[in-house]
């Protein structure tokens, strides 16, 4: 399902002492599909366009085509339910939001509001739990005893059982440890091919930009700057610069290697494409069998 | 230099829990006042429940914790916390002023600085921050990493003698994290600051001047960064990244090349790099 931003313009507390302009003149389409990341820097309008993805905001003045249903300022609040099925949030640290008593009872609570019975919801979680690669013996556990990595995987299966058409995910591996947050990764990546979902991702990590989204949404000030390939967007480092993004580590690493006089056809985004450059410009003494202390 | 916090066979579990399962086993260590200790290990190893015995939030099941002279104790806390500033990763959980300023001027209140000196370091703190403009906002409505420098401002304004950082860093961006630890390493130039940080961010490591691994609540190794970060493909086990050089290694080894086996900075890897290349 693709989502459409029409001169979207969207004000915080409009006509009181707090008003910000957070989202200005944005034009922007999410492919159905798609991996999407969006990235900007700190407060750049980020979370509030994603909040616009499924309604929770409607946008001060223009129109969010989400589907076949627009969004406008005039839209009532009514009937924005079967929206908020389709389009999946999963906000930060969203382990939070768990309050039932058991893990089952927990993943279940989506579904059952949506008037689906409380067997067939249990059976959903059960599902559920599985495909976020926990194990069934939790089902009955309280949330509150599973570690934190754990609890977000049981928040994601929450919303995964209103099985969403796009999965919306907000920094969704802060907090974890590395090999937590590579799981959580490559959890996604496998939900997106399973489940043949639409995802985007909010990060500040761009390795994960590089290693896993196909098109990525750039914004600065409410505005959105850029739209592009992984590969668009990374080939022009100052840019990023200028508006306070960061590169994968691989790329900024091949920049340090081109002021010393190496040259890269393309700027590569991952190691394993940076290994493959540099084969070709290493001597052939530099090969033989695995590491060794310097000769 | 002479021992700010000194930690003596610490053993913690919290009230859940049965007489020999505990969350911290025999954790001695010492930091030294000015140094900067980073304390690393996976989720769930222990750190933050160390964080909080070190300024008495929660209270340990046996040994000795030592601030500034002083062993922690029911009568000794509250002169303790005026030592330590602590930062979480979710600053939700501290936010306590209307405005960010205010925020920023409680602690100054509480200590009873002068008004016309609290303003000016409230707003020396946001500004270094960068801040400044949102003094007038409500913290509840920032982003998560304009959060985490408020709380930080917090702290500059306060000016403790400890700062821990409980991945405080976590949703920052990586150039606003490279400034925050800037921020930091200033500070504790200007001001003999110690610095505790419990982080899964290998520059907030890097920036340590020792660093302590906790795994499944023991103290397992210590030792500079570098000594560290010689354990390359381990160091996930850790709880920490591989630096990027490791990294980048184990690919150029999957592509037959020859590497060395000691720990490379990225700019020791840049330099083989280029040697190696202009022999062709």
């Amino acid at each position: 399902m693709a989502i459409e931003f029409k001169q979207v313009d969207f004000t915080y507390q409009p006509g009181t002492p707090f008003e910000t302009k957070a989202l200005a003149d944005i034009n922007v389409t999410i492919p159905t599909g798609s991996y999407t990341a969006l990235i900007g820097h700190t407060g750049s309008g980020k979370s509030t366009l994603l909040q616009h993805l499924n309604a929770l905001l409607k946008p001060t003045s223009g129109t969010v085509l989400i589907g076949d249903r627009e969004i406008t300022p005039a839209t009532s609040n009514k009937d924005l339910k079967s929206l908020r099925r389709k389009v999946g949030i999963v906000f930060q640290f969203p382990e939070s939001q768990l309050f039932e008593e058991t893990v089952a009872k927990d993943i279940a609570f989506g579904p059952q509001n949506f008037g689906v019975s409380e067997a067939d919801a249990l059976k959903t979680a059960a599902d559920m739990l599985d495909l976020v690669g926990l194990p069934a013996t939790l089902l009955d556990r309280s949330p509150f005893d599973l570690s934190g990595g754990q609890m977000r995987r049981v928040a994601i299966a929450g919303v995964l059982a209103m099985q969403p058409q796009v999965l919306v995910l907000d920094e969704p591996t802060a907090g974890l440890d590395p090999q937590g947050r590579l799981d959580m990764m490559e959890m996604f990546a496998q939900l997106r091919h399973d489940q043949d979902l639409t995802v985007v991702l909010v990060t500040h990590q761009m390795d994960d930009v590089a290693n896993y989204a196909d098109h990525v949404i750039v914004m600065d000030q409410g505005r959105v700057v850029k739209t592009g390939t992984p590969r668009d967007v990374f080939q022009d480092p100052e840019w990023l610069l200028k508006h306070q993004l960061g590169l994968p580590k691989t790329t900024a690493f091949a920049r340090q290697l081109v002021q010393k006089g190496l040259h890269f056809d393309q700027l590569p985004l991952t190691e394993d494409e940076l290994a493959a450059d540099l084969v070709a410009q290493l001597p052939a003494s530099a090969f033989g069998g695995g590491s060794t202390d310097d000769e | 230099m002479s021992q700010i916090i000194d930690v003596a066979h610490l053993n913690y579990r919290y009230p859940q829990q049965s007489a020999d399962d505990l969350t911290l086993k025999d954790i001695s260590f010492s930091v030294a006042a000015g140094e900067w200790v980073a304390i690393v290990g996976h989720n769930g190893s222990g750190k933050s429940t160390l964080a909080k015995n070190l300024n008495g939030l929660l209270a340990p099941a046996s040994g000795t914790i030592t601030v500034d002279g002083e062993v922690l104790s029911e009568d000794t806390v509250w002169n303790i916390r005026k030592k330590i500033g602590m930062v979480f990763q979710n600053p939700d959980n501290q936010f306590v002023g209307a405005t960010v300023a205010d925020d920023v001027a409680f602690g100054l209140e509480n200590q009873g600085v002068p008004r016309d000196e609290m303003l000016a370091r409230v707003a020396a703190a946001l500004k270094q921050v960068n801040m400044s403009d949102f003094a007038t906002r409500e913290p509840a409505r920032l982003s998560g990493g304009q959060k985490q420098r408020v709380a930080l401002a917090g702290m500059i304004a306060a000016q403790p003698q400890i700062l821990i950082l409980d991945e405080a860093t976590s949703m920052l961006d990586p150039r606003g994290r490279a400034e925050v630890l800037q921020t930091i390493q200033a500070m504790k130039v200007a001001g003999n600051l110690t610095v505790l940080s419990i982080t899964h961010d290998i520059d907030e490591a890097a920036s340590a001047n020792r660093v302590l691994v906790v795994n499944d609540g023991e103290l397992k190794e210590e030792g500079t960064p570098a000594e560290i970060f010689r354990h390359g493909p381990e160091l996930i086990k850790m709880g920490l990244d591989m630096p990027y050089a490791e990294r980048l290694k184990a690919a150029l080894k999957r592509q037959g090349v020859q590497v060395p086996a000691d720990y490379l900075t990225e700019k020791g890897m840049a330099d083989w790099l280029w040697q190696l290349s202009s022999n062709k």
